[in-house]
Parts: structure tokens; C-alpha cells; sequence
């Protein structure tokens, strides 16, 4: 009776929502199940023969690859490949795309005051969370029967196919749930995302150190529960009942926390503060630093985090490549001629720079969110230009990526000194972060000429930063042509310290940069704000 | 006098199909109160905002302190105050945080006067923007607009979520700043603030203006209500300007336009009045006309 009140009104309200966002839905579904699909794909092109199979399996077990990859599972089938090759990258996806949905159903709602709008109905007080968690909960089952009909298609053998698609399923429930609780403790969707997000690149950080050790700290990561299932390598389901039993207890958590709190509060107080502003708040960039210093704050610190483990690891790559010749030629045909450490090196630098991508659109499109829910409209009516307001968050993009990168790179270097202790290894990362520098201010340049002169597209940002991820985390399973992977600007930037730096790419991107900046503010001058 | 503070000829603004303001005209005079009127949708936001060159108008001429609103609009933004109907603020600031910002960045900042502000609306200004009510987000609007020395208050609905006692105090510092030579144009649906603080109103409909004129102006060509007892019955039928006149026995119920007010009463006086109620024309009632269902029938019909 009670539960049927408190949930009076939820297959209504999780009808609207899928009408509403069905488009944001179906493009989130379509895109894991597409991105396995080629894949999958692209492995059973790579690997025509056994003897390709087998050498591909011996180079990939070593720690360094582990740590981006996954536990090494029957590397030698292609089933094996596919679970190894896409699992990892492929779950973050979706645990982000359950963390950013479930945020936008249910704080979001609440932030807009449009659940306040919809709680004054006959609806149970439960009733907007659990459509939000049926909606989310069905969009994972059809990513996982996505993927597990993509994998069969492509003729890996069954068992393995659905192990895998209900991996997809259950890393999406655990961090679907994972955002309710998020939800309940802050009191915005953007905190309640970053809480979520830190939950996930916590998982992924444990799961790496654990993949890379004797994986006891794997069994601690949703991601590494996912992995321990071992699709198409000796399947074991029950495996599935720890990240089930872990939805179920959280979801728990995040209704019990619902029912404690007020509309629109969070768990935690809303403290006072000063009635007076500090002097040096007075001009648009002052403000915008105000804004987004939390931002550049936690994009730091999870970078600084990832960065570290990726460096202190670094020890373990050593013993391997001593404990295994053929490895040491295997690994150095890539870097051409580099030691297998820089090679280790380049490449976590380049995924430390691909993730602080999501840090610049974020902080370059701050902008335009600012029009779009009114808060420009006070500043824009003061003696402001709109050059001065957009440059400063064009500005904090574009310092903060550079902060952002270098905390990554500082980081590593004190896991790499820590871990060997050869002050030699770490003189070629500080370089090697900053040179990418000019792709993220391609990012920059993009934001600034879609806010400029098609704001109602400027969300395309993110898919700038998304072919980078795309292109750089599975660009070589994909086997794309070349014209593709030339799209994203971090193709273009070599992988120091494993290759030589090389100026003309950064001259070029730069330039791009620049102009794609000259052209949005030019846009901003001539167009209607808000518009 | 001087040059307007605020002239807008023939400003037409379309959104795709949406022809917003269609002609728009108004005008505002250096040191007057204007209430500026109209229904939801009328296109009052979107005139404001091509005042404030937000909004880059089709057509049409608009000349605001002397400049051009586009093309001059920070210079032109030191002059003048803006607050909206709904004020958008940043949930991590203090209210007071936020009431200095804004001041700052318009420069000219009083801060004896913002306290005396923060004081008279009972603001806390120490809470968080994002805890506040709308009526507190709109006290914050007002007190970074007043605190500043402007010479032109562009106020959209300022008063939206305010209770009575904080409206007659925004009454009463509109006042002050319009004895101290500030211009201010007022977008109001609330009629009775219109005309307290107002002399001269603008009501725009569907992106046009038509009506505009001093509030005596408006009441001018406004009919009144009469209901009188009289000793004997009355035939008002051959008086001018007289309509919907019902007579039931000694009691008699008509309007009358205000031209030939006096003539109606004396011949009532003649027929012994016993009672007499008058409706004053109001500015609700000016107004409602214009709501009417039919945009295209003359505002001033005669009867």
C-alpha cells in the first residue's frame, strides 16, 4: 500500500522522460553499440591467423598494457582480443553516459524546479527517482543486448557474446545507481556528476593498480567485477551477483537518503558566507574564476590521481621487459627504436591529455550555459563587453587545461622518481605534456567559433573531444584510414618522450587555434545574446 | 526640453516566423517615470533588450542616452541600470557577494547607499543566491541597481515575487531616484504600481504600440461608471457620450464618456439624487481594451 503510493505516477513519468530525451537516449545506446560493433569487427580483420593471435597475445601481457586494458584473458582467441581491447574503455562509456543521464533525470530536474512542478501531483515522493532508474535500467539492457548481438554477428562464440553485453548491462546499473546516491548528497547535477565521476575514476585507478599487481584490488572496482567475468574465456556468472547485489544496495541507499532530505537540499548544509565581496571580485575574468575554480580543481586532482598511478608503475614494466626479450623488440617496432618505459610514458601522457580534452569543452562551453539559463543577461546589461565575458571562460579553458595537464604530468613524474628513483626518466614528461597544448587549444578555438556563430550547436565541442577518445583509445583496434585518425588534433602531436617532438604540427594547430578564436569572438559581436 | 533618454521608431524584430515588436515606437522624456504595458507576449522583454543591445533590431531607429544601443552598448551601460523580471544569479555567491559585483563592474558604486538598501528590503546577504527565493533574487536586482548613481533605470518586471511591504518600499526608492533626476522606464503588469509611480504610460500589443499618453491623457478618452437613485426617473437617452444605460425603477446604471461627465450629472442633479456611486476610470480598465480578443478594433471607439 505505502510502496504503491510512494510510487504512484512512475510509468507516466518515465514515459515522458524517454519522449523528451529519446534522441540523447538512442544516441548514447547507439554509440556503445556501434563502437563495439566495428571493433569487434576490426579485430577479426587484424588478426587473420592463429600465429597472428598468438604473437599479439604475447606482446600485449605485460603490466603497462594491463593497466589501461584489463586482466589478460585468453589473448591468443579473438574473443579474448575483443573483451580485452574494448572492455575497459568501453565500460567508462557507459558507467559516464549512465552517470551524465541519470544526473540529468533526476538532479537536474530538481535544480530547474520542474520536479517541484511534478511532485505537486499525485506522484509518490519516489516515483521521479525510480523512472529515472527504470529508464536508465532498460537503456543498459539494450546496451547489452546491443552488444551481445553485435558480438554475435561477428561469429564469437555465444556464451562469451552474452557474457560481455551483460557486462555492459551491470557496469551501467552499478554506476546508474551510483549517481542516485550522488544525487541525494549534492545539491547540484553538476556536483552530483563529479561525485559520480569520482566514484568511477576511483574504479578505474583501483581496477589498473590490481590488473597491474596480483589483482586483489580489481575485486573492489566495478569495472574490475565486469573483467573478472571472463567473457570468452572460461565464463563465470556468478560473478554477475556482485555488481546486481551492489545496485540493489545502492539504489537502497539513494531512496533512503531521498526520504531524509528536503526538495532541493542536499544532505550537506548550505553554509553562509561573506556579505561583502572580496575586493578583487569586480571584473568579468574575477567572476569566472570564481566559477570554475572547483572545476579546475577536480579535473587536477582525478589527473593528478591517474597520472600518479600511471607513473609509479612504471617500475613493473621494467622487471617484465628483463624477465622477456622478444617483448623488448615487440614494444620498441612501435616507438621506433625508444625504450619500452618512454613508450609506456608517451602513450599514458596522450590519454592524460585525451581525458583533459573533457576539461576544456567543459570549460570553454561554460559560456554559452551561461546565456542559455540567464546569468549573462545581468552581466551582459553592465558595462561588459561580450569579448571580455567570453574570453574569460575561453581563457580558463585554456589556462586550466594547461594546468590541468601539467598536474597529470608533475604527478607522474613523482610516481616515476618514487618507483625508480632516476631523476633521467622524468626530465622528458613536463615536455611532453605541454606539447599537447596545441591541440587542447584547438578545442578552445572550436568552443569560441560554434559559441560565436551557431550557439544552439555548440555542444559539437564535445564531439571534437569525443573523436580524440575515440581515435586515440581505439583508433588502432579500429584500423582507421589515416584521413580519419588526421581528424583529431592529438594525432598530430608526437609521442614523447618515446618519439622526437616535431614543430611544424604545433605551428599548425596552433594557427588553427587562433583562428577559430579570431572567428567566434567575432561572432559574438554580431549575433543576439540570448540567442 | 533635452533629447529623449530613450527613442524607439518603427523597431521591428522577427525570430523566424515571429515578428516580436512590429513597429514598435516609444518614447521617454530626461527625469520621467513610463510605464510600459502590455500582455504576456506583447514583446515588453524584447523591446527592453534591443534597448540594452542585446538584441540587434531588423529595422527601425533606436536611440538610447544619445547613442546606439548596439553599437555603443558598454559605454551606454555605465548610464543606466537593468533589472529583469526574473534575476538569473550565480548559486555559489553570497547575495552580497553578487549585489558588489554587479555594482562594481557598473563602477559609480555607493556603498553606503547598497547598505542602506540591504537594510530597507530586509536582505540577508550572506546566503548562498542559490538558497534564495525569488522574491530575494529580485531584492538583489534591485539593490545592485539602486546602489548605483544612473542616469537611467531600465526595470522589467522588477517587482515579481515581491511581498507588499517590499513593493511600497521599491515604490518609495523609485520615487527618491526619480526626484533625483534618474529616468526610469517601468515594465509592470501590475497596474496599481503604474499608476502610483507613473505619468505617462506606453501599452504595446503584439509587437506595436497603441496607446500612448499621459495617465490623464488615457483617462481622457475613458468612459466612467455611474449608479445613482434618483426621486424621479431619468432619461440620460438623448444626452451625448452616454451608453449601457439601464434604468430599473429609481435606480439608474450608465457609463458615460468623461467629456460629457457633467452633462449626465446635471441631469441627474435635476431628477434629485438620492445616491451616487462612480467608478473612477482605472488603468485596468484602459488597459483591458487592449486585451480584447480583437488586436484590429480602434482602441477609442466611440459608442
Amino acid at each position: 500500500m505505502t510502496a504503491t503510493i510512494a510510487l504512484a505516477g512512475t510509468v507516466p513519468l518515465a514515459r515522458i522522460r524517454v519522449r523528451i530525451d529519446r534522441v540523447r537516449l538512442a544516441l548514447w545506446t547507439a554509440g556503445l553499440v556501434v563502437m563495439v560493433g566495428a571493433s569487434a569487427a576490426s579485430i577479426d580483420r587484424l588478426f587473420p591467423t592463429q600465429a597472428d593471435l598468438d604473437q599479439a597475445a604475447a606482446g600485449s601481457d605485460n603490466p603497462a598494457i594491463r593497466a589501461f586494458n584489463g586482466p589478460a584473458q585468453a589473448l591468443d582467441t579473438l574473443g579474448g582480443q575483443v573483451a580485452f581491447q574494448i572492455g575497459a574503455p568501453g565500460f567508462v562509456i557507459a558507467a559516464l553516459a549512465s552517470i551524465l543521464l541519470t544526473t540529468r533525470l533526476t538532479r537536474r530536474e530538481e535544480e530547474s524546479g520542474r520536479l517541484e512542478l511534478v511532485r505537486a501531483l499525485p506522484v509518490g515522493r519516489g516515483s521521479s527517482m525510480a523512472a529515472a532508474a527504470g529508464v536508465l535500467g532498460l537503456m543498459n539492457v539494450v546496451v547489452g543486448l546491443g552488444v551481445a548481438l553485435v558480438c554475435l554477428a561477428s561469429g564469437l562464440p555465444a556464451a562469451g557474446c552474452w557474457a560481455f553485453g551483460l557486462e555492459f548491462t551491470t557496469v551501467g546499473w552499478v554506476f546508474t545507481a551510483v549517481a542516485l546516491v550522488a544525487a541525494q548528497l549534492a545539491s547540484t547535477s553538476r556536483a552530483a556528476s563529479g561525485l559520480a565521476g569520482a566514484v568511477l575514476a576511483l574504479s578505474f585507478v583501483l581496477r589498473a593498480i590490481g590488473d597491474m599487481t596480483n589483482g586483489v584490488l580489481s575485486w573492489l572496482s566495478p569495472i574490475g567485477w565486469a573483467q573478472a567475468a571472463r567473457p570468452w574465456a572460461g565464463e563465470r556468472w556468478w560473478v554477475f551477483i556482485l555488481p546486481i547485489a551492489a545496485t540493489i544496495a545502492l539504489g537502497a541507499l539513494a531512496r533512503a537518503l531521498l526520504v531524509r532530505r528536503d526538495l532541493g537540499g542536499g544532505l550537506l548544509p548550505a553554509r553562509r558566507g561573506p556579505a561583502v565581496a572580496a575586493p578583487r571580485l569586480a571584473t568579468p575574468l574575477a567572476l569566472a574564476i570564481r566559477q570554475q575554480r572547483a572545476v579546475v580543481i577536480g579535473w587536477g586532482a582525478a589527473l593528478a590521481l591517474f597520472g600518479f598511478v600511471y607513473g609509479v608503475v612504471v617500475d613493473s614494466i621494467e622487471d617484465f621487459v628483463s624477465d622477456n626479450e622478444s617483448m623488448t623488440d615487440f614494444m620498441a617496432a612501435g616507438g621506433g627504436g625508444a625504450s619500452l618505459t618512454d613508450s609506456y610514458l608517451a602513450q599514458s601522457i596522450r590519454v592524460l591529455a585525451l581525458i583533459a580534452s573533457g576539461f576544456t569543452a567543459q570549460a570553454v562551453l561554460r559560456a554559452r550555459g551561461e546565456e542559455t539559463s540567464g546569468r549573462a543577461e545581468p552581466l551582459l546589461a553592465l558595462p561588459v563587453t561580450r569579448r571580455s565575458w567570453l574570453g574569460s571562460h575561453a581563457g580558463i579553458a585554456a589556462v586550466g587545461s594547461i594546468v590541468v595537464t601539467l598536474a597529470a604530468a608533475v604527478a607522474m613524474a613523482v610516481g616515476v622518481l618514487i618507483a625508480t628513483g632516476d631523476p633521467d626518466q622524468v626530465a622528458g614528461l613536463f615536455g611532453a605534456a605541454l606539447g599537447y597544448t596545441p591541440a587542447l587549444m584547438v578545442v578552445v578555438g572550436a568552443g569560441l567559433a560554434l559559441s560565436g556563430w551557431l550557439p544552439r550547436a555548440a555542444v559539437a565541442t564535445w564531439a571534437l573531444v569525443a573523436a580524440g577518445m575515440v581515435i586515440g583509445v581505439f583508433g588502432p583496434v579500429l584500423d582507421l584510414p589515416d584521413w580519419v585518425s588526421n581528424l583529431s588534433p592529438f594525432e598530430h602531436i608526437a609521442l614523447a618522450p618515446a618519439e622526437a617532438t616535431s614543430f611544424v604540427p604545433l605551428v599548425v594547430l596552433s594557427v588553427v587555434a587562433a583562428v577559430l578564436a579570431v572567428v567566434g569572438f567575432a561572432g559574438i559581436d554580431r549575433r543576439d545574446v540570448p540567442s | 526640453m533635452s533629447e529623449p533618454v530613450i527613442e524607439m521608431a518603427s523597431v521591428v524584430k522577427t525570430f523566424g516566423d515571429v515578428r516580436a515588436l512590429d513597429g514598435l515606437d516609444l518614447e521617454v522624456e530626461r527625469g520621467e517615470i513610463v510605464g510600459f504595458l502590455g500582455p504576456n507576449g506583447a514583446g515588453k522583454s524584447t523591446a527592453i533588450r534591443v534597448l540594452l543591445g542585446m538584441l540587434r533590431a531588423d529595422s527601425g531607429n533606436t536611440v538610447l542616452l544619445g547613442g546606439d544601443p548596439w553599437r555603443d552598448a558598454v559605454e551606454l551601460h555605465r548610464r543606466l541600470a537593468y533589472v529583469p523580471g526574473d534575476v538569473s544569479l550565480w548559486p555559489k555567491l553570497t547575495g552580497g557577494e553578487t549585489i558588489d559585483l554587479l555594482a562594481r563592474l557598473r563602477g559609480r558604486f555607493d556603498a553606503h547607499r547598497r547598505d542602506q538598501l540591504v537594510e530597507r528590503f530586509e536582505l540577508d546577504p550572506t546566503r548562498r543566491a542559490g538558497t534564495y527565493s525569488k522574491g530575494n533574487r529580485q531584492k538583489v536586482g534591485l539593490i545592485a541597481a539602486l546602489a548605483s548613481d544612473v542616469e537611467l533605470l531600465v526595470l522589467d518586471e522588477p517587482t515579481s515575487g515581491l511581498d507588499p511591504l517590499m513593493e511600497s518600499v521599491f515604490q518609495e526608492c523609485v520615487r527618491e531616484a526619480a526626484a533625483g533626476g534618474t529616468t526610469v522606464l517601468l515594465s509592470s503588469h501590475i497596474l496599481a504600481e503604474v499608476e502610483k509611480l507613473c505619468r505617462r504610460v506606453s501599452i504595446i500589443r503584439a509587437g506595436r504600440t497603441v496607446e500612448t499618453g499621459t495617465l490623464a491623457e488615457l483617462r481622457h478618452v475613458t468612459r466612467t461608471s455611474i449608479a445613482a437613485r434618483t426621486r424621479t426617473p431619468v432619461d440620460l437617452s438623448d444626452v451625448g457620450g452616454v451608453t449601457a444605460i439601464d434604468v430599473d425603477g429609481d435606480r439608474v446604471q450608465f457609463d458615460v464618456d468623461d467629456a460629457q461627465l457633467d452633462a449626465a450629472l446635471t441631469r441627474l442633479s435635476a431628477a434629485g439624487v438620492l445616491s451616487l456611486q462612480s467608478a473612477p476610470p482605472t488603468l485596468e480598465e484602459i488597459f483591458m481594451r487592449h486585451y480584447s480578443d480583437d488586436p484590429d478594433a480602434p482602441a477609442d471607439a466611440p459608442a
